[in-house]
């Protein structure tokens, strides 16, 4: 529909198909600027001085460039230590992800492929709690976290959400799609299941695996309400609660806070761009399987 | 993906077991082709048990807490009954009035962002549907905010609206607008401002499904209408939309879902403010508990919430469903 170039004068249809193409790329270019200038101007903002950030009159290009923004984040802070709260979301993201991968690939393993007493009472009520409301599980899970004594401690916010049911039925839903000659041929070959499932099963689904990775990292990259209330000292926040520290610490210093929304910013964005069609696709996937 | 849009499904899984597997069940009872019994208990154990003691016993724990008086600054946390439901039927109580207030806020966010939320990104998937140069490339643009997380886009929006010197009331007052429109602390603009930036921030999301939901329907069908003539609107009308119907129904059910659990935009933007009538259901439920930390109250109300959110969206499915079916019949 889009390369509709004619040297020939167009015929009405044709004309009509021209019209088209150019409203819709009208309509996409308006679109990405209302995406994309926020986001640019959070950057924009990182890189002001405070008197700059604060004027009435916005600046997209920073008159005076400057990196004091990041210096006061990254160097004076005890009360903001943002490149600590970096960490502490990467250690919590990775470790809930890498949690997600190995429990959910083995589970949804024995969900689609294997017999066993229970088996459909147990997929039913682990899928039906996807349907559950999640804040029920708010109070029981900080007394819990206080019991366990991981409050203000990381594991508050990266074991818990673990156990989240989206994994495991991505995957079984996955695994159930999967040929299952190449299983039976190795099963009169005599591996074990342990074999055939390290050897055969999860070399086949590198993309499946990946996707879910991602999307496990990015929703606890991303959480906000559990650590806003497991997590209290300084020291112990991840970004997303850690920007809301920088809110309430400095108010007007826009600069500041955007330099911090920069940080919490970067590493998922870089993600997304790389892996951009796995993000997109394991997001989609979600609305068509099931 | 416990908390995000994505973490509810339309329909449980239980696929029948394809034929394969039927065979192998009937060759080896107690068995499957990869082996079964002992073996798939040892699989399940890992996630079985942080899903024991993740999402089960916190359920079951959660009902506990409820009927006590839990809190957590008093040595004793007496048996209620029922006393912390029948304090939110009471609007006199504290928690009874602020409850309902906040579940006022959270049913006019979400009647005013689901209807936003389903018929805007359908937009923008049927023009990304179409074949062009770069069409990937605007899809991830459109879905880039979703990648960011609440915090990142409350901190970012509390700076763009703000009354003196935000961006968004510099460019309106440039075409005419009212000079410090208070995004933040006045209605209907704090509404405004929270509706529009969750539409901001999520249309991506549901635009990419509403395109995957697209992409699968049979260009055969789109054909056989070009060849019985139908406009443009009639494609849409009769091809479009019943082939979305799924997607549609799954949509609407994620939107109304997630609407409903809003608190971080409130939290950063607003405050709850004016006064607490931006306060969403989640937030005054986190405050109760975790901040006022009368948590045998606030798992009551998580769990009124609770029952509202599954009946709405029992509701809307069989609503659309329905419709479904009796659209078939006629056909038929």
């Amino acid at each position: 529909m889009a390369a509709v170039a004619h040297d020939r004068p167009a015929p009405p249809k044709a004309r009509s198909a021209v019209l088209t193409v150019l409203a819709s790329y009208a309509a996409l270019i308006a679109l990405t600027v209302v995406f994309l200038a926020p986001l640019v101007y959070m950057g924009v903002t990182a890189f002001k001085t405070n008197q700059e950030a604060t004027r009435i009159e916005p600046t997209w290009i920073p008159k005076e460039p400057s990196t004091v923004a990041f210096d006061a984040i990254l160097n004076r802070s005890e009360q903001t230590p943002v490149f600590r709260w970096f960490f502490n979301s990467m250690i919590a993201a990775i470790g809930q992800a890498l949690l997600v991968v190995a429990t959910a690939s083995l589970a949804a393993y024995a969900l689609a492929r294997m017999e066993f007493r229970g088996k459909k009472v147990m997929t039913g009520v682990i899928i039906s709690t996807l349907f559950v409301p999640p804040i029920i599980f708010l109070m029981p899970t900080y007394l819990l976290l206080d019991k366990l004594r991981w409050l203000d401690s990381l594991l508050a916010v990266t074991i818990p959400g673990a156990a989240g049911a989206l994994g495991v039925f991505l995957l079984r839903q996955f695994f159930l799609s999967l040929p299952k000659e190449l299983e039976e041929a190795a099963v009169l070959d005599g591996a074990s299941p342990f074999k055939i499932f390290w050897r055969v099963i999860l070399p086949l689904s590198k993309p499946a695996l990946a996707t879910l990775f991602l999307l496990a990292f990015l929703t606890n990259w991303n959480d906000f309400l559990l650590p806003l209330f497991v997590l209290f000292s300084p020291e112990s926040l991840t970004l997303p609660p850690g920007l809301g520290l920088l809110q309430g610490s400095y108010t007007t210093s826009y600069e500041i806070i955007m330099a911090g929304a920069v940080v919490a910013t970067v590493p998922a964005l870089i993600l997304f761009i790389i892996a951009q069609r796995f993000v997109i696709e394991g997001v989609a996937a979600t609305g068509i399987k099931g | 993906m416990t908390q995000g849009p994505g973490a509810i499904e339309q329909t449980g899984g239980g696929r029948p077991l394809p034929p394969l597997a039927r065979a192998a069940r009937a060759r080896a009872p107690g068995h499957g082709p990869a082996g079964g019994g002992k073996i798939a208990y040892l699989f399940l154990a890992p996630y079985l048990t942080l899903f024991t003691v993740f999402v089960v016993f916190p359920a079951v724990y959660g009902l506990y807490v409820s009927f006590h008086s839990w809190d957590l600054l008093l040595p004793n946390k007496p048996w209620v009954g029922l006393g912390n439901y029948r304090a939110l039927l009471d609007p006199s109580t504290p928690s009874g009035g602020d409850f309902w207030q906040s579940m006022k806020a959270t049913a006019i966010f979400t009647a005013a962002a689901v209807p936003l939320l389903v018929v805007l990104p359908l937009g923008v998937a049927l023009i990304l549907n179409q074949k062009f140069r770069g069409r990937n490339f605007f899809r991830a643009v459109y879905f880039a905010p979703y990648v960011l997380g609440v915090a990142v886009i409350g901190v970012l929006w509390t700076l763009l609206l703000d009354p003196n010197i935000g961006v968004v009331n510099f460019y309106l007052e440039k075409v005419g607008a009212p000079e410090n429109i208070a995004w933040t602390t006045s209605l209907p603009w704090a509404w405004v401002a929270l509706v529009g930036v969750t539409v901001w921030w999520t249309l991506g999301y549901n635009a990419v499904i509403y395109l995957a939901g697209l992409q699968d329907i049979p260009r055969e069908l789109y054909e056989a209408a070009k060849v019985d003539a139908a406009s443009r609107w009639g494609r849409f009308r009769h091809v479009t939309l019943p082939g979305l119907r799924p997607v549609l129904v799954f949509i609407v059910t994620i939107t109304i879902l997630a609407s409903a659990n809003m608190f971080g935009q409130a939290w950063l933007i607003t405050g709850g403010a004016p006064g607490n009538e931006t306060r969403t259901a989640i937030m005054f439920i986190a405050q109760e508990g975790l901040q006022s930390f009368r948590l045998g109250s606030a798992a009551a109300m998580s769990f009124v919430l609770a029952v509202f959110l599954m009946l709405v969206s029992l509701v809307t499915f069989f609503f659309f469903r329905e419709r479904g079916v009796s659209r078939g019949r006629r056909r038929a």
